[in-house]
C-alpha cells in the first residue's frame, strides 16, 4: 500500500509541474503583453515595466525564477490587476467560497442520487424507475447555465422566495440556488450509476444467500446490496470533482460569488499572468491529490482491489 | 452475396457486415432473411420509444438548423445578424409580437436587445453547436481509434507508454487549460476564434475513445481470425485497420453518439463564459450568455436558446443510450 502511494506521488508531482510549465509556456507564446492595451506605451515606460517584471531577462531565467519561487516557497507572486494582493492571498480568500458550494453540492448529489438510484433499481421497470431515470436524463441534458438562471427566474424574480445572487457568508439562504444548480448534473450521474450498480449486485449470489438466510429486505438492501452497489459511485468521485470544479466556474459567474472560478475567469480575461498560473496550479494539485485519495479509499473499501 | 450458391448451405457472414445471404427454411420452403447484428440492433432501437423520439428530434433540429436561416432569409428577408435601422435601442420584442405590440408572425421567438430575430439566431446557433459537436467527434474518432488500436495491438512497452500519457492528460484539469489557451490566443476574427475552439475541443475529445478502442482491440487480437490473418502474412497496419477496427465499431458508434452532446455542452460552456464563439456568430451558449443579462425583463432571450439546447442534448443522450442497449451483445438475449 505504502509503495503504491509513493509510486503514485512520484507520478503526481511531475504532472503538477508539467501543468504549471504548460501554462507558463502558453502565456509566453501568446501574442501581446499584459501591459500593452489599446494604446502604444512610450518606449521608456515599456522598458521600465519590462525591467520591473524581469521580462528583459532571457526566457530560461524567467522560467527558472518562476518555478523556483513556486517549488521552494510556494510563492506565485503578486496579482497584476488586484493591486497589493498576492496570488496566495486571493486563493486563500476565494477558496472557502468555492469549497463551501462544492462540498454542499456534492453531499446533496450523493444523498439524492443514491436514494433515487436505489429506489429505481429496487422497483425496476415501474413508474418510479422510469420517472427517476427520465429526471436524471434531464439533469444531464440541461446545462447548468440554463438551469441556474431559470431557477433564479422562478424562485427569486417570480416567487421572491430566495435571494438571486451574491455571497452572504456560510450558512445563508444565498447558497440554496447555487448549490442546487451545481449539484443537478452530479445528482443525475450518481443516480444512474447507483441504479446500474445496484441492479448488478441485486442479481448476485451473495444477495440470494442473504435472502435465503431469512434476512429482512431492509437489511439485505442497506447492509449488503448498498455496499457493493455503491462501488461505481465511489470510483466516480474523481471525475465528479473535475466536473464540480468546472461547474463552479459557471455557477460563480451566474450568482456573482467571489470564488476561485470567478477569479480564474477574471484573470484569464485580464491576462493576470501570476494569478492564472497560481489558480491553475492550485486546481491541478487539488484534483490530482483528491484522485489519489479516492484510489486509496477504493482499496480499503473493496478487498479485491490490491495495488502493487 | 451470389445467388448461385447452394441455398441450404449457411454462409458465415463477415463479422458485423450486413448478411445478405438468404437461407431457405426447410419446413416452409420460403426464404428467411439472415438476421445480422446491425439489423437486429436497428430493430431493437426502433422498439425503444425514447430512442426513436430522440432520433426524430435530432433529425428535425439538424434540418431546421441547416435550412432554417436560409428559409427565413427567403421568407422574411433578414439574416441572423440583421439589425433593423429604425429600432429603438434596447427594445426587445416578446415572442409573436410586431413593432406595434400586436400579434405578428415576424419573430416567433422575439428579438434580442439589438432587434435581431431570435429564431434565426437560435437556428444559426444550432448550426454552429451541431457543427462543433460533429467535427470534434470526427477528430476524436480519427485520433482516438488510431491511437487506441495501435496501443492495443502492439501492446507491451509501447502500450504502457501510450496509455500512461492518456492517463496523465486525463487527470489534468483540461477545461481550465483550454480556457487559458482560448483567452490568451484570442483571435481578432470570429472565424479564427471558431477554429481555435475546434482545435481545443478536438485535442481533448479523443482520450476516452482511445481507451475504449484499446480495450476492445485487446480482447480481439488473440482471436483466430487475427491469427489467421497474421499467418497468411498480412501486415500489422492492415490487420489493425481492416480486421480489428471494423470489429470495434459497435462500442465506437455508441461512444461517438454520446461524445456529441458532451462536446456541445463544453462548447456552450466556453461560449457562455465568453471564450468561444464570438458575435456576430452565435452559438447556444453565447445566446444564453446574452440572455442572462436581462433575464428579469426579457426572459425569452434565455429560455428559447436554453430550451432548444436542452431538448437537443436530451434527445442525443437518449439516442446514444438506445444505441448502447441495441448494440450491447450482453443485452441480445434479453
Amino acid at each position: 500500500m505504502l509503495r503504491f502511494i509513493v509510486r503514485r506521488l512520484l507520478v503526481t508531482i511531475p504532472t503538477i509541474l508539467v501543468v504549471i510549465s504548460l501554462t507558463w509556456v502558453l502565456i509566453k507564446l501568446a501574442p501581446g503583453n499584459f501591459y500593452s492595451g489599446e494604446k502604444q506605451l512610450p518606449a521608456a515606460i515599456e522598458k521600465n515595466i519590462r525591467e520591473k517584471y524581469g521580462l528583459d531577462k532571457p526566457w530560461y531565467q524567467q522560467y527558472g525564477k518562476t518555478m523556483w519561487n513556486i517549488v521552494r516557497h510556494f510563492d506565485f507572486g503578486s496579482s497584476l490587476r488586484y493591486e497589493g494582493q498576492s496570488v496566495n492571498t486571493i486563493i486563500r480568500n476565494s477558496l472557502p467560497v468555492s469549497a463551501a458550494i462544492g462540498l454542499l453540492a456534492y453531499l446533496l448529489a450523493v444523498l439524492v442520487g443514491v436514494t433515487a438510484g436505489s429506489i429505481a433499481a429496487l422497483k425496476q421497470n415501474t413508474a418510479w424507475d422510469y420517472g427517476s431515470m427520465a429526471l436524471a436524463m434531464l439533469g444531464i441534458s440541461v446545462p447548468n447555465f440554463v438551469l441556474g438562471p431559470i431557477l433564479v427566474l422562478i424562485f427569486s424574480l417570480t416567487l421572491y422566495w430566495l435571494p438571486p445572487s451574491r455571497w452572504a457568508g456560510f450558512p445563508s439562504w444565498n447558497l440554496v440556488l447555487p448549490v442546487l444548480t451545481l449539484s443537478a448534473l452530479q445528482m443525475a450521474y450518481i443516480a444512474r450509476l447507483t441504479r446500474a450498480g445496484m441492479l448488478e449486485v441485486l442479481r448476485s449470489d451473495y444477495i440470494r444467500t442473504a435472502r435465503a438466510k431469512g434476512l429482512s429486505e431492509r437489511d439485505v438492501v442497506i447492509k449488503h446490496a448498498l455496499r457493493g452497489g455503491l462501488m461505481p459511485v465511489i470510483s466516480y468521485t474523481g471525475p465528479a470533482l473535475a466536473f464540480l470544479l468546472t461547474g463552479t466556474v459557471v455557477v460563480e459567474r451566474i450568482f456573482a460569488l467571489p470564488g476561485l472560478g470567478n477569479y480564474f475567469i477574471q484573470a484569464s480575461l485580464n491576462r493576470d499572468e501570476p494569478l492564472i498560473i497560481g489558480i491553475v496550479a492550485f486546481i491541478a494539485i487539488a484534483l490530482l491529490l483528491m484522485n489519489l485519495l479516492v484510489d486509496i479509499a477504493y482499496a480499503f473499501l473493496d478487498p479485491r482491489v490490491r495495488y502493487q | 452475396m451470389s445467388t448461385e450458391k447452394d441455398p441450404d448451405q449457411i454462409h458465415i457472414a463477415p463479422e458485423m457486415a450486413i448478411a445478405e445471404a438468404d437461407v431457405r427454411s426447410e419446413e416452409a420452403g420460403e426464404f428467411v432473411r439472415g438476421s445480422s447484428l446491425w439489423r437486429d440492433a436497428w430493430r431493437r432501437l426502433l422498439k425503444n420509444k425514447l430512442a426513436v423520439f430522440g432520433l426524430i428530434v435530432v433529425v428535425i433540429v439538424t434540418i431546421a438548423s441547416v435550412l432554417g436561416p436560409t428559409v427565413i432569409k427567403a421568407v422574411f428577408g433578414f439574416t441572423p445578424d440583421y439589425i433593423p435601422t429604425q429600432i429603438k435601442l434596447n427594445s426587445s420584442y416578446p415572442p409573436f409580437t410586431g413593432p406595434d405590440g400586436e400579434f405578428s408572425w415576424l419573430h416567433p421567438m422575439g428579438t434580442d436587445n439589438a432587434g435581431r430575430d431570435q429564431l434565426a439566431r437560435v437556428l444559426q446557433g444550432g448550426q454552429i453547436s451541431l457543427f462543433v459537436g460533429v467535427i470534434a467527434t470526427l477528430v476524436s474518432l480519427l485520433i482516438g481509434v488510431t491511437y487506441g488500436a495501435i496501443a492495443g495491438y502492439v501492446g507491451g512497452r509501447l502500450d504502457n507508454v501510450m496509455m500512461r500519457i492518456v492517463d496523465v492528460v486525463y487527470s489534468l484539469p483540461y477545461v481550465i487549460v483550454v480556457i487559458v489557451l482560448l483567452s490568451l490566443f484570442r483571435s481578432q476574427t470570429p472565424r479564427g476564434q471558431l477554429i481555435l475552439l475546434f482545435v481545443a475541443l478536438g485535442s481533448i475529445s479523443w482520450l476516452t475513445m482511445a481507451r475504449i478502442v484499446r480495450g476492445q482491440v485487446l480482447s480481439l487480437k488473440n482471436q483466430e481470425f487475427v491469427l489467421a490473418a497474421r499467418a497468411t502474412g498480412v501486415s500489422g497496419t492492415r490487420i489493425i485497420f481492416r480486421h480489428l477496427v471494423p470489429n470495434t465499431l459497435g462500442p465506437v458508434i455508441v461512444y461517438a453518439t454520446l461524445t456529441i452532446p458532451q462536446i456541445m455542452l463544453t462548447e456552450a460552456f466556453l461560449s457562455f463564459l465568453g471564450f468561444g464563439v464570438q458575435a456576430p456568430l452565435a452559438s447556444w451558449g453565447s445566446l444564453a450568455a446574452d440572455g442572462i443579462q436581462s433575464i428579469g425583463i426579457f426572459p425569452w432571450q434565455l429560455i428559447f436558446p436554453g430550451v432548444t439546447m436542452a431538448l437537443t442534448l436530451f434527445s442525443l443522450n437518449f439516442l446514444g443510450d438506445g444505441l448502447r442497449d441495441a448494440l450491447d451483445p450482453q443485452m441480445r438475449t434479453v
